[in-house]
């Protein structure tokens, strides 16, 4: 995680610092984060301080936390919205899909994790990709370049993830459950995820592979940190996320 | 036989407590409809026991009361298939549901942020024309 920040007051701390000349590139202003975020207070805060220099825009969609992650994004500067009850992880994607595109100043949709295992250069270079071959949906993968390190087990559930994704979709992936993604408004509305647990990542590839819009892959970096090691979706996981795909 | 008065006697609750739900027309009519010869069925099965025994004789099954416990066990199954799909629908409900109230009070705070603003920058107006 980046330096420790000075402590925020609570309520509507306007978390646009100033910032230091250091290597920030330019603000994107059209662009929307997109965040689901469940009980991670911890890093939440740091995440939303890490990004807004770069993308003014963040929702965080709060998915019934019972911590206080919805105060650690608020203070932190993003738009917060909040489900009433647990629903699971696609639902939060969806809400904030739904939320963001109707926003006037989103041309493009980045999603992205709350807990600090995606880069915020990767989503600005995904971005840019986007922009300069004019694709409506980029997906990141980890495995176009040596930058991510999974274990062994966990590299064997995701190429099978990989495998079960491209054979149903018909799109050739090499990474099938990465979290970032870039979709531009036209593909963002073709997304209507009903999976609201795991199993979305398959389904949000489904949708937009039927959509017909051309896409692209990019490089990313997951950075396994011991939290995300600690918290991150289990191999158990696979097993409940092809029965959710399979008994829908 | 008691027996047979008190099997009878449970079929009629349990048609009493069934036709009490409600649903979409077309389902309740089919459901009343089996039901009526579920009930016709089980009261002819404890007045002649010996009618579903030559009934499972006559479709290759020794017994009738084993007859009773593969009907039983698809009766099971259909029934776990079934409210597996009810509910799916309800928490495909739920999460519509939750979608709009968070959505609603995203629009919600956006109307109440911009009213706090257009009234800050009001009554700044006002306290700079009270003391030019």
């Amino acid at each position: 995680m980046g330096a420790m920040h000075p402590p925020q007051t609570r309520g509507h701390a306007p978390a646009r610092a100033p910032e230091t000349a250091a290597a920030v590139p330019a603000p994107i202003h059209d662009a929307w984060l997109v965040i689901p975020l469940y009980n991670e207070g911890s890093v939440i805060g740091d995440v939303v301080r890490d990004a807004l220099p770069t993308f003014p825009h963040i929702v965080c969609v709060d998915d019934g936390s019972s911590d206080d992650s919805i105060e650690q994004a608020r203070a932190a500067g993003a738009v917060v919205l909040r489900h009433a009850v647990n629903l699971g992880q696609g639902a939060a994607l969806q809400t904030g899909i739904e939320y963001a595109r109707e926003q006037p100043s989103a041309t493009y949709l980045v999603t992205f994790d709350a807990d600090g295992q995606h880069q915020v250069s990767d989503a600005v270079a995904m971005v840019e990709l986007a922009r300069s071959e004019d694709v409506a949906i980029v997906f990141g993968s980890r495995f176009l370049d040596e930058r991510t390190k999974p274990g062994l087990i966990k590299r064997i559930v995701l190429r099978a993830a990989v495998w079960f994704t491209n054979a149903t979709t018909g799109l050739k992936l090499s990474d099938a459950h990465n979290g970032l993604r870039v979709l531009r408004r036209d593909a963002a509305l073709a997304v209507d995820m009903k999976q609201d647990r795991m199993a979305h990542a398959s389904e949000i590839v489904d949708q937009l592979a039927k959509s017909g819009l051309p896409w692209r892959e990019a490089p990313v970096h997951v950075l396994y940190t011991d939290y995300s090691r600690g918290k991150g979706q289990s191999v158990w996981n696979s097993v409940n996320i092809l029965v959710d795909l399979i008994f829908k | 036989m008691l027996i047979q008065v008190i099997l009878i006697l449970a079929v009629v609750v349990v048609t009493v407590m069934l036709t009490r739900s409600t649903a979409n027309a077309r389902h309740q009519a089919i459901r009343r409809l089996l039901l009526a010869g579920f009930v016709v069925a089980a009261v002819l099965a404890i007045i002649f026991p010996d009618a579903l025994s030559v009934l499972a004789n006559a479709v290759g099954v020794g017994r009738g009361t084993d007859l009773l416990l593969y009907a039983l066990v698809i009766a099971f199954v259909s029934y776990i298939a079934t409210s597996h799909r009810r509910s799916n629908q309800l928490s495909r409900k739920i999460t519509l549901l939750t979608r709009e109230l968070s959505l609603a009070e995203a629009r919600l705070s956006a109307v109440d942020e911009s009213v706090d603003r257009l009234e800050e920058t009001t009554s700044a107006e006002a306290r700079a024309t009270e003391k030019p």
